[in-house]
């Protein structure tokens, strides 16, 4: 960390002379931290996964998720500071019933999250302000089909086939080249997450996790909802006998 | 442009930051204007109108009617209207009077429901919770001097319960097992009555279907301001089902009898 004792870090309204903005880099660190999370856009939906790292053993089963439902057939994941990705949750939300508002239709995948990049940027540009230390995943169906993008802390807005954010983003990335994203059907895309999840969460490092799942496309009618218990379930168990096989 | 986050512009939103979490500052005011502001219109007569909606408690939930026309006054101007509307999985409301003010209520109608979708708490809405929200609603509305110009019957069915309810322009909310909003109130309902109270619970879909059909014809005979097409909703521990629109069938040839009127000579 060279960067770190020049002064140009304090603050994101400073460049560094190298042109660079350290701010958002640090938020990129916090996101880094984070555990994995994945976005599989498929023929016929979406499906979105998040490895659920469990700091303590006294929380709840499911508390703290970290994927949220948007509109009725968008969903968003998030990778970094967990208030963060709530409040970019809600104003998601808003940005969904606003486009809802003045054109009175559905608002498509793209336009949310743009208009989410946008909001990310404005948090790069001012020394009172603290970039979002979250990379997003935005997944839904909407008249153009399936959709899917990554809002990352600079602002960066960019549209995927396959996505992944957080602590295992490397591997995971490797893992979703190999699959033919575009022949799946969201089913199989469910799978194939839960396997990729489980293939990145690094026993020895990492405490316990869980796996936390949704799915948008013809499966669900086109509305966000969490993969169903049972399907979670063998999925779960389809992904850990994979791992034994695994290499 | 400034450095308050906040003063950067939002969506507007008046459910937003209900508990007012930014108190750093004040914030632009995107809320309403003063009620007695100038250049505030206050909806005054209904517009666009559709008529009658009738609504009947049966063995296996709620059934309702209502016709497919939206009046411009006693022009019979869309006639491909659905004045029936589900919301969520157990719910249909149907509206006579302005059809524009309709619209606004499925729309924030609309809005409610995905804000329940998105808490993700496993809770749903039914007709209980959509039926008093739309009477707050309307009570609100009538209290700006600003009503929304509808009748609505509300019916449901959840949680093996069924549910048929009330609420129009002034707030007004009352639940019977037959009910009907606009002109069906003074001609239809005598009939609904007589045909299903005491009957609720042994009434078949058939018979229900042929109540209402039998109602929805006199009603086109006696409402000038009705259409012999309509469609039937069921609310039933199955789910929400609309029909496509159905036609009456009638016969006018008493009319050739009929003297009096017009340019006839005997």
């Amino acid at each position: 960390m060279t960067s770190i004792g020049t002064g140009y870090d304090l603050s994101a309204s400073t460049y560094s002379p190298d042109g660079r903005i350290f701010q958002v880099e640090y938020a990129n660190k916090a996101v880094e931290n984070s555990g994995t999370a994945i976005g599989l856009r498929v023929k016929d939906g979406v499906v979105l996964a998040v490895e659920k790292l469990i700091h303590s053993k006294l929380l709840v089963p499911g508390a703290n998720r970290r994927i949220q439902t948007v509109d009725r057939h968008v969903g968003l994941a998030t990778a970094g500071l967990l208030a963060d990705g709530r409040s970019i949750s809600n104003r998601a939300r808003e940005e969904g019933a606003n486009i809802r508002s003045t054109f009175r239709e559905q608002a498509t995948v793209k336009a949310i999250s743009q208009r989410l990049g946008m909001y990310a940027q404005m948090y790069t540009l001012y020394s009172s302000v603290r970039p979002f230390g979250i990379s997003t995943i935005i997944g839904g169906v909407d008249k153009n089909g399936p959709g899917l993008y990554i809002v990352e802390p600079s602002g960066v807005c960019l549209g995927y086939h396959g996505a992944a954010v957080g602590k295992g983003r490397q591997l995971a990335k490797t893992e979703l080249e190999k699959l033919k994203l575009s022949e799946m059907t969201t089913r199989e895309a469910v799978m194939e997450a839960a396997r990729i999840i489980y293939l990145v969460h690094d026993d020895n490092k990492e405490k316990e996790f869980e796996l936390e799942m949704s799915w948008v496309g013809s499966e669900t009618n086109d509305t966000h909802l969490p993969v169903p218990d049972d399907l979670l379930k063998e999925a779960e168990a389809k992904a850990k006998e994979a791992l034994e096989t695994f290499e | 442009m400034d450095h308050f986050p906040t003063n950067w512009g939002r969506p507007r939103n008046d459910a937003f930051d209900a508990y007012a979490t930014h108190p750093i500052h004040q914030r632009p005011y995107n809320g309403p204007k003063d009620t007695f502001a100038d250049g505030v219109q206050h909806t005054q007569q209904p517009i666009v109108t559709g008529t009658s909606v009738l609504a009947i408690k049966y063995k296996d939930g709620i059934m309702m009617a209502a016709d497919n026309l939206a009046s411009y006054g006693s022009l019979a101007r869309f006639k491909d209207v659905q004045r029936l509307h589900p919301v969520g999985q157990y719910t249909v409301i149907g509206a006579g009077g302005d059809m524009s003010d309709f619209q606004y209520i499925q729309h924030i109608l609309e809005e409610l429901s995905i804000s329940e979708i998105s808490a993700q708490d496993g809770h749903e809405l039914g007709p209980v919770e959509i039926h008093e929200y739309m009477s707050q609603v309307m009570y609100a509305r009538r209290s700006k001097m600003d009503p929304l110009w509808n009748s609505l019957i509300i019916g449901g069915f959840k949680d093996g319960k069924r549910f048929l309810s009330y609420v129009d322009l002034l707030g007004t909310t009352y639940s019977a097992s037959t009910l009907a909003t606009g002109y069906g109130s003074y001609i239809a309902q005598p009939l609904l009555r007589k045909a299903v109270e005491g009957y609720e619970d042994t009434l078949t879909e058939e018979q229900g279907r042929k109540i209402l059909e039998d109602s929805m014809r006199v009603l086109f005979y006696r409402d000038a301001r009705s259409l012999n097409k309509y469609q039937i909703a069921t609310i039933t521990g199955a789910g929400v089902s609309i029909s496509d629109s159905l036609h009456l069938e009638t016969t006018w040839s008493f009319a050739e009898g009929i003297r009096g009127y017009g340019a006839q000579t005997q």
